[in-house]
């Protein structure tokens, strides 16, 4: 059975347990990005059977017919899953996906060097942090950031307030250190940066690094996302890539997982076994409450090449 | 039988070379509409958008400023090598090729720790007494990336060059009276200028195409062609306007060439490509 996950994503000797448990062997590759996974299962070349996309990249599969239908009745280890998550818009039947790790975008900042309260977007354009800024290399991250500070939906259509967020963005540039992707959690850990925008999970691992670290999520409006596991179409082990997916969700497995990647788990059987003050911590283990204004990135078409180029010219400003 | 050899490589060359050219040609040249592809050239027309045409200008520019850098530190560097009186020549070229053994990326990632506000740099600066520097994430800091990783292209061209050059040739000119001056400008350098097209072909190309580099040391501020064709392929998925972009990087490097077998027909010599 072929699995195909993010790097750093799941705890592997639950690979090696399941090949003991069940006799199938698991080959295990990995991926950096949601659009490196895409093109690999588009084009064809390769035939995983377990994937584990995000919500929009799971949505863009879905309508492209790139998927196969999960039969829930293999999966009775799903009854764990928190119903909060289940039929969300990039799936509303979770007739082809269950959640996996979950979490929001938020600021990750070193308590040494910011005094101000970070509760809203609007220190990523504070002078005071100038150079000590660091954005994430991703456009619609950051093109989202700067429509939750004018208070735009991130998955706006309207050229206009597109526009207007490419503009603040150019204001920024000025500001920012570095647009990152990974070396972000560890230029924080390093102390070379004061504010970072990161995924929820990123900030858990600079936290334990560096205990100086803290995160947050303005309350005034987030990015929620959750990766979830999928089988794609052309999987030639259907029936083992259910049984994977069972055994991920039975209780005591998915406790092992999350307690080794540290990311925030839609599992209740297994949170009910993580320690209190992290499941109790609402910037990691958010209330509905603190996620009213909180949004899912839905697919976006055709208007992701005004995106693009909204983005590079912020990039070529 | 000459025939019959080569047929693998044919196949080959079709198979990896053409058949994918055809396709970027194709989607370049064409829009997806409800009735099928159609023949356009509203993939180039975005181009010439200010906003890329700022994307190109600064690539060739990071480009060629980092191939005279190149040119400028390898020539002397090639010519100590070449010459007789040097006994460590061997030693000097490993010191060059070892550290290409290593992965390119991984050595990219050195110069992060290197460069950084706390990194090494600045913890010596601030041994000697002296201020630090942020190069990092700058303009600097990407030229540097490209002279260090593309460094060798240039000096190994143009030092096999010079050691083929006939010592009787030089000690005929200082024979005839030429000062050393005029012994390098008049003899060694229009001789040399084979191995100096090679190199700057070698060094030029990968710069302008580059986009770890600008990544990495430019902290994703300067987006550069190689970066922007990333993009489309892998984000938007806008294949027709990514192939535009190729196909345009492809009508420069030809360019480029065509400039260069122009010095290098004026000299009538082989070169290593």
């Amino acid at each position: 059975m072929y699995v195909y996950n993010w790097g750093d994503y799941i705890d592997e000797s639950i690979l090696k347990d399941f090949e003991e448990e069940y006799g199938i062997r698991v080959v295990y590759d990995t991926y950096a990005t949601n659009e490196d996974m895409y093109v690999k299962i588009k084009s064809g070349g390769s035939t995983y059977d377990v994937i584990f996309p995000s919500d929009y990249m799971l949505t863009r599969m879905r309508e492209e017919g790139m998927l196969e239908k999960l039969d829930l009745e293999k999966i009775p280890n799903s009854k764990y899953i928190d119903p909060r998550f289940l039929g969300a818009d990039y799936d509303p039947n979770n007739e082809y996906s269950l959640p996996y790790m979950w979490g929001t975008l938020g600021i990750l900042y070193n308590t040494n060097l910011v005094d101000d309260p970070v509760d809203s977007w609007d220190i990523l354009w504070n002078p005071k942090y100038a150079k000590q800024i660091l954005m994430l290399d991703s456009q619609r991250d950051s093109i989202g950031v700067a429509l939750l500070k004018l208070g735009y939906s991130i998955n706006t259509l309207n050229p206009d307030e597109l526009v207007a967020a490419g503009e603040i963005l150019k204001e920024q540039k000025p500001l920012v250190l570095a647009y990152v992707v990974d070396e972000g959690k560890d230029k924080m850990v390093s102390g070379e940066a004061a504010l970072a925008v990161v995924w929820s999970g990123d900030a858990a691992y600079a936290i334990e690094e560096n205990p100086d670290l803290a995160y947050t999520f303005p309350r005034t409006g987030t990015n929620l996302w959750f990766d979830v596991v999928a089988i794609p179409k052309g999987a030639k082990n259907i029936d083992a890539a259910h049984k994977f997916i069972d055994f991920l969700n039975r209780p005591d497995i998915a406790f092992r997982n999350v307690d080794h990647i540290g990311y925030a788990t839609p599992h209740l059987a297994a949170k009910d076994q993580l320690p209190k003050e992290i499941t109790d911590d609402p910037d990691f283990y958010p209330t509905d409450e603190d996620l009213v204004n909180a949004e899912v990135f839905v697919n976006l078409g055709a208007t992701l090449k005004e995106y693009d180029r909204i983005w590079t010219e912020v990039k070529a400003h | 039988m000459k025939k019959a050899t080569f047929l693998p490589y044919l196949i080959w060359m079709i198979m990896f070379i053409v058949i994918p050219l055809i396709l970027v040609l194709f989607y370049a040249f064409t829009v997806s509409t409800p009735e099928g592809y159609k023949l356009s050239l509203d993939n180039f027309k975005r181009f010439f958008e200010p906003v890329y045409l700022k994307v190109i200008l600064r690539s060739l520019g990071l480009a060629l400023v980092s191939t005279l850098i190149c040119l400028v530190l390898g020539y002397p560097v090639a010519m100590i090598m070449a010459g007789n009186t040097f006994s460590r020549r061997d030693v000097l070229m490993l010191l060059f090729v070892v550290p290409m053994w290593m992965n390119f990326l991984l050595r990219t990632y050195a110069w992060l720790a290197i460069l950084e506000r706390n990194g090494i740099l600045n913890i010596a600066l601030s041994w000697l007494k002296l201020p630090s520097v942020n190069i990092l994430y700058t303009n600097a800091a990407v030229v540097l990336g490209m002279v260090y990783n593309f460094l060798p292209f240039m000096v190994l061209p143009i030092y096999s060059v010079l050691r083929k050059i006939d010592k009787g040739v030089i000690e005929a000119a200082h024979d005839l009276g030429a000062n050393p001056v005029g012994v390098f400008t008049k003899v060694i350098l229009p001789l040399s200028v084979p191995g100096i097209v090679s190199g700057v072909t070698m060094v030029f190309m990968p710069a302008l195409t580059t986009f770890i580099i600008s990544r990495l040391l430019g902290g994703g501020q300067f987006t550069l062609i190689g970066n922007l064709i990333e993009q489309q392929f892998l984000v938007v998925g806008d294949w027709g306007f990514g192939s535009a972009i190729s196909v345009i990087m492809i009508v420069f490097i030809l360019l480029s060439m065509g400039i260069m077998s122009f010095f290098e027909d004026a000299d009538k010599e082989k070169t290593l490509w």
